[in-house]
C-alpha cells in the first residue's frame, strides 16, 4: 500500500498539533508496512524522513503536460477565493501577519504555466491563496507520481483542494482526515463560510472521511450532511518516544492546577476561572495557572481580577518549547474545559507527565481516556469538585496519575494507523 | 513692591521598575527590580535633567541674591536611587539646600497611594520621608504634597494632624468651577490647613506645550509668559506653577530651549515688578485664605478627569491595590526590614499607573511613562511579584509562630509536640 499524503506542516517547524499528528501517522503507517509520500507546502529540509518521503511543493513547477491552466482549473473545479483569512490565528496575531506580509512585498500571484510557487507554509494572511496554489501544485505532483501511490490522503481543509485535484486528475481514491472543523474554531453562528464550503466539498468528494473522534464524526454527519457510511473514526494517539520527564525545581509550595492552550472561546477558559474561584472559597492551599495566549486572554485576566483571585490565579503568557514541559512538570492537576475539542492532545501530555487530568465531555479525548475525570464544560461545580478532590485526597490523585500514565502510553499510533490502513484497503479496489 | 507672587514647585520622582517576573520565578527568586533599566534611566535623566537643571537653579539663586526661590518634593524612592546610582545628584541638591532659598516638601516616602489605602501606612511613610529629608538636607519639611497632588477633605485632615499647615494640590476645574486657583484656600473640614492650588493652564504651558510647534502660541518666551501670568493673576494673589522636574531636559529636551527659557524667566519676572518668588510655606504665611475648598472624592493633577482613575480606575488596579494593602497587618507583626522595604516599593503609584486602561484621552502620556506593552502585562507581572512577596511574608509569619510555640514549650513543661504539616508534593 502506497499513499500520497497532503499535509500543511511537519515537525520540527510546526504551529499547531497537525504537524505532530502527521508525523505520528506516517511513522505508524511505516510500522504497518504502508509507504507514504508526504507533500507539504514549504519543507525546510530538516524534517525526519526516516518513515516517509517528503515532497516540498515549493520545489515543484506546475506542469500539467497535456492541459492548459484553464482546463486544469476547470477540471479540479478550482474556486478562486480572496485572501486574508487565517484559520488558527488570533485577531492580534492576524494584524501582525498582515504587516509581515506587507513587508515581504508579496507580489500578486498570477497563475502561469511552468511556474514554481514559493509557499510560506504558514497560517498567514494569504492563506486562501496558498490553499488554491497548493491545489495546483498538488495536482501536478499527483500526475508526476501517478504510478507511485494507490490512495490519496489529505489532512484538514487546507489540503482538501490538493486532494481533490489529485483525485480528479488520477482517478485514485481520496481519504480526507478531519482533525478539526469550522465548528471547533468558532461558535455555531460565527463560522467562516468559505472554510465551511471547502470542508464540505472535500467531505463530499472523498471516498472516506476519517475523523479524530466520534464527536467530530457526528459533526461531519450532522453539520456537513455527509453519509455516515463513509465516515470513520480513528482516534488520535501520541508518540512519547524519546521523551523524558523533566525534573523541575518548584517555586510555589501549593499544588498547581493548570490550563494550557490557546485562550480562546472554544477552549472554555472562563469555566476554569469560575471553578478556580469556587475551589479557592474552600481552600487557599492551591494555585491556578492559565498558560498560553489568545484573543480571550485580557478578558480572562479581568475576570480573575473581578473575582479577587489574582494572587492565586496566574497567567504565564505564551509558552515555548521546554517551558511547556516545565509547566506540565510543575502541575498537580491538569484541566481542559473545552467547549468543543475534536480531540485534544494536551491532557495526554499531562497524564504522561503523571498529572491527573480533568477534561470536558465535549472533547474527543474523553472517548478514549478512562482515567481522566470528565465533566461537562459548563458544569463548574463538578469541575471544582474534581479539582478539590484531587487536591485533598492523595490516594485519588496517585491512583489517577498512575493509571493515566499507563493508559496514555498504550495509545500508540501503531494501533491507530492499523485502522487507517484498513480504511485505505476499503477504498482501493 | 511686588504684591503678587509666583510659587515654583518641582516634583522629583523615579519608580523602582520591576523586572520581567514570571510565574516560574515565584517562590524561587525574590529580586523584583530591573536594576539595569532603573540605573540606566536614572543616569540618563540625571545627565539630561537633574544635574544641569540643579546647576542652573543654583546659578539663578546666587545671581538674584535671594529673590529667586523654588521648592522641591523628592520621593524617597528617587533619593534611594540617587544614592545608589548617581550620588552626585544628592550633592547638587545639597548645594541648593545650602542656599537657604529652597524649600523641600514632605510626601510619602514611596510616592505611594497610601493616603487611599491605609491611614497608618500613610503616616508612617510621611514620617519616614521627613526623616530622610532632614538627614540629607538638614531641614524639616513644613509643607506637604501628596503623591500626584492627590487631595480630599479627609486626607487634608490627616495631613494637618501630622503637623503640616500647608498642602499643595490641583486647581481642579470640577471643584473650583469659576473660582480662581490663584488664591490660598483652606480645607473644608480642616480650616486650619491652607491649600495652594496648581495653576494647571500656566503650568502645562511649560510642562506639556513648551516644545509643541503646532501650538498657536509657539514659541514660548519668558516675556510672553510673564504677560500671561499677569493676566491670570488679575484675579488672585499667587500663581502656583507645579510640575515634574523631568520637564526640564527630559520631557522637553534641551534643544527645545527649555533651559534658556528658565534662565530668562527670573529676570523677566523681576524686571516687570508685578511678582516676587515665594516658596509654599512662605506663600501661606503671606496670603490670607479666601475660602474653603470642599473635596469629597479625591482629586489629583492627572489626566483630563483630575481624579484618581489613572491608578484606581479599573478592576485590575483595584484588585492589585486591595491585595497589596491587605498584607499590612501581617507585615506589622512580622516587622522585617527587607519585607517592609519591598512592600514600600510595591506601593509606588507607578505600578498602578502602568495598569491603566484609559487609552483614549491621555494614552500618549500614559504610554510615554510605561515600560509595559499592555496594562494586562503590567498586571500579570505585578501580581506574580505580589504572590512571591506573600509567600515570603507567610513564611516569616509562620516562623514567628514556631518561635512562640517553642518559647511556650520551654516555659510550660512537659512540652506538647507541634506537628507542622509540610506542603505535600510527590
Amino acid at each position: 500500500m502506497r499513499v500520497l499524503m497532503f499535509g500543511w506542516e511537519f515537525p520540527p517547524h510546526i504551529a499547531g498539533g497537525l504537524g505532530t499528528a502527521c508525523e505520528g501517522i506516517v511513522k505508524g503507517l511505516a510500522y504497518n508496512g504502508v509507504e507514504t509520500l508526504f507533500v507539504m507546502p514549504s519543507a525546510s529540509g530538516d524534517e525526519d524522513q526516516s518513515a516517509t518521503t517528503i515532497i516540498n511543493a515549493s520545489d515543484v513547477a506546475v506542469d500539467t503536460v497535456s492541459e492548459t491552466v484553464e482546463e486544469y482549473l476547470d477540471k479540479v473545479k478550482f474556486i478562486h477565493i480572496g485572501s486574508n483569512m487565517v484559520p488558527y490565528a488570533d485577531p492580534e496575531e492576524f494584524g501582525r501577519l498582515i504587516e509581515e506580509e506587507k513587508r515581504r512585498q508579496v507580489k500578486d500571484f498570477s497563475i502561469s504555466y511552468g511556474q514554481k510557487f514559493k509557499f510560506s507554509g504558514k497560517y498567514g494572511a494569504n492563506l486562501m491563496e496558498e490553499v488554491a496554489r497548493y491545489a495546483m501544485v498538488g495536482g501536478t505532483i499527483a500526475l508526476q507520481r501517478k504510478d507511485d501511490f494507490d490512495v490519496i490522503h489529505a489532512h484538514d481543509w487546507l489540503t482538501y483542494y490538493a486532494g481533490i485535484a489529485a483525485k480528479e486528475l488520477t482517478g485514485k481514491p481520496l481519504v480526507i482526515h478531519v482533525h478539526a472543523t469550522s465548528f471547533d474554531r468558532g461558535s455555531v453562528d460565527n463560522i467562516d463560510t468559505r472554510v465551511f464550503a471547502i470542508e464540505q466539498k472535500g467531505m463530499q468528494i472523498a471516498d472516506r472521511v476519517v475523523t479524530v473522534s466520534d464527536l467530530t464524526r457526528n459533526t461531519v454527519i450532522n453539520r456537513y450532511g455527509i453519509d455516515p457510511a463513509k465516515v470513520v473514526t480513528v482516534h488520535n494517539a501520541v508518540d512519547f518516544s524519546g521523551r523524558e520527564n523533566l525534573v523541575v525545581e518548584r517555586g510555589v509550595k501549593e499544588p498547581v492546577v493548570t490550563f494550557l492552550g490557546r485562550i480562546t472561546y472554544q477552549k472554555g477558559p472562563e469555566y476554569f476561572i469560575e471553578a478556580a474561584a469556587k475551589v479557592l472559597k474552600r481552600t487557599k492551599n492551591v494555585r491556578f495557572v492559565m498558560a498560553g495566549s489568545g484573543d480571550m486572554m485580557n478578558r480572562a485576566i479581568r475576570h480573575a481580577a473581578r473575582l479577587g483571585i489574582s494572587d492565586r490565579f496566574h497567567f504565564t503568557g505564551f509558552l515555548r518549547g521546554v517551558d511547556v514541559q516545565k509547566m506540565f512538570a510543575l502541575s498537580d492537576v491538569y484541566i481542559m474545559p473545552s467547549i468543543s475539542e475534536p480531540f485534544g492532545i494536551s491532557p495526554l501530555e499531562a497524564m504522561r507527565t503523571g498529572v491527573p487530568s480533568i477534561i470536558s465531555k465535549q472533547s474527543g479525548a474523553a472517548e478514549v481516556l478512562q482515567y481522566a475525570f470528565k465533566v461537562d464544560f459548563w458544569d463548574v461545580d463538578a469541575m471544582a469538585d474534581d479539582i478539590y478532590g484531587l487536591l485533598s485526597y492523595p490516594a485519588l490523585a496517585d491512583f489517577s496519575a498512575r493509571m493515566g500514565y499507563d493508559e496514555v502510553n498504550a495509545l500508540k499510533w501503531n494501533g491507530a494507523t492499523a485502522k487507517l490502513k484498513k480504511v485505505y484497503e476499503s477504498v482501493v479496489k | 513692591m511686588a504684591t503678587k507672587s509666583i510659587c515654583l514647585y518641582f516634583q522629583v520622582h523615579q519608580p523602582n521598575r520591576l523586572r520581567l517576573y514570571r510565574f516560574f520565578d515565584i517562590g524561587k527568586d525574590s529580586h523584583y527590580y530591573d536594576d539595569f533599566a532603573n540605573r540606566t534611566i536614572l543616569r540618563r535623566v540625571a545627565q539630561k535633567c537633574y544635574l544641569p537643571m540643579n546647576q542652573l537653579m543654583l546659578e539663578l539663586i546666587n545671581q538674584y541674591k535671594g529673590k529667586f526661590k523654588i521648592a522641591y518634593s523628592i520621593s524617597g524612592s528617587a533619593l534611594d536611587q540617587f544614592q545608589r546610582f548617581a550620588p552626585e545628584v544628592i550633592d547638587s541638591f545639597r548645594a541648593l539646600a545650602a542656599t537657604g532659598r529652597v524649600e523641600f516638601l514632605a510626601e510619602t516616602y514611596y510616592h505611594s497611594l497610601a493616603s487611599l489605602g491605609s491611614d497608618s501606612e500613610f503616616k508612617q511613610q510621611v514620617a519616614k520621608h521627613a526623616a530622610k529629608i532632614e538627614e540629607l538636607f538638614g531641614v524639616q519639611p513644613t509643607a506637604f504634597r501628596n503623591t500626584e497632588l492627590i487631595y480630599s477633605n479627609s486626607i487634608g485632615e490627616i495631613v494637618y494632624e501630622m503637623g503640616y499647615k500647608t498642602m499643595l494640590t490641583e486647581g481642579a476645574r470640577h471643584i473650583l468651577g469659576w473660582e480662581s486657583p490663584n488664591y490660598v484656600y483652606t480645607g473644608e473640614t480642616q480650616p486650619r490647613l491652607k491649600l495652594l492650588l496648581r495653576n494647571a493652564s500656566l503650568s502645562d504651558d511649560i510642562a506639556f506645550r513648551f516644545s509643541n510647534k503646532d501650538w498657536n502660541m509657539y514659541p514660548l518666551t519668558a516675556a510672553k509668559y510673564v504677560t500671561w501670568m499677569k493676566d491670570s493673576v488679575k484675579e488672585g494673589d499667587i500663581v502656583n506653577l507645579f510640575m515634574d522636574y523631568e520637564t526640564f531636559g527630559e520631557h522637553q529636551s534641551a534643544d527645545s530651549g527649555i533651559f534658556d527659557f528658565m534662565r530668562e524667566l527670573p529676570a523677566a519676572v523681576l524686571a516687570d515688578g508685578t511678582f516676587n518668588f515665594v516658596t509654599p510655606s512662605e506663600a501661606t504665611k503671606k496670603y490670607k485664605a479666601v475660602a474653603d475648598m470642599p473635596v469629597e472624592d479625591p482629586i489629583s493633577w492627572a489626566d483630563e478627569e483630575r481624579d484618581i482613575t489613572a491608578w484606581l480606575g479599573n478592576e485590575l488596579q483595584s484588585e492589585a491595590f486591595k491585595k497589596v494593602y491587605a498584607m499590612k497587618e501581617k507585615l506589622a507583626i512580622v516587622n522585617d526590614p527587607d519585607l517592609n522595604d519591598d512592600w514600600g516599593h510595591l506601593q509606588e503609584s507607578d505600578h498602578f499607573y502602568y495598569m491603566c486602561t484609559k487609552f483614549f484621552s491621555d494614552g500618549e502620556v500614559h504610554k510615554y511613562f510605561n515600560p509595559y506593552d499592555t496594562p494586562y502585562e503590567a498586571f500579570i507581572n505585578y501580581m506574580n511579584v505580589i504572590s512571591d512577596f506573600q509567600i515570603r511574608l507567610d513564611e516569616k509569619r509562620a516562623a514567628l509562630d514556631v518561635k512562640e510555640t517553642v518559647n511556650e514549650e520551654r516555659n510550660q513543661a512537659p512540652a506538647k509536640k507541634v506537628v507542622r504539616k509540610k506542603a505535600a508534593k510527590k
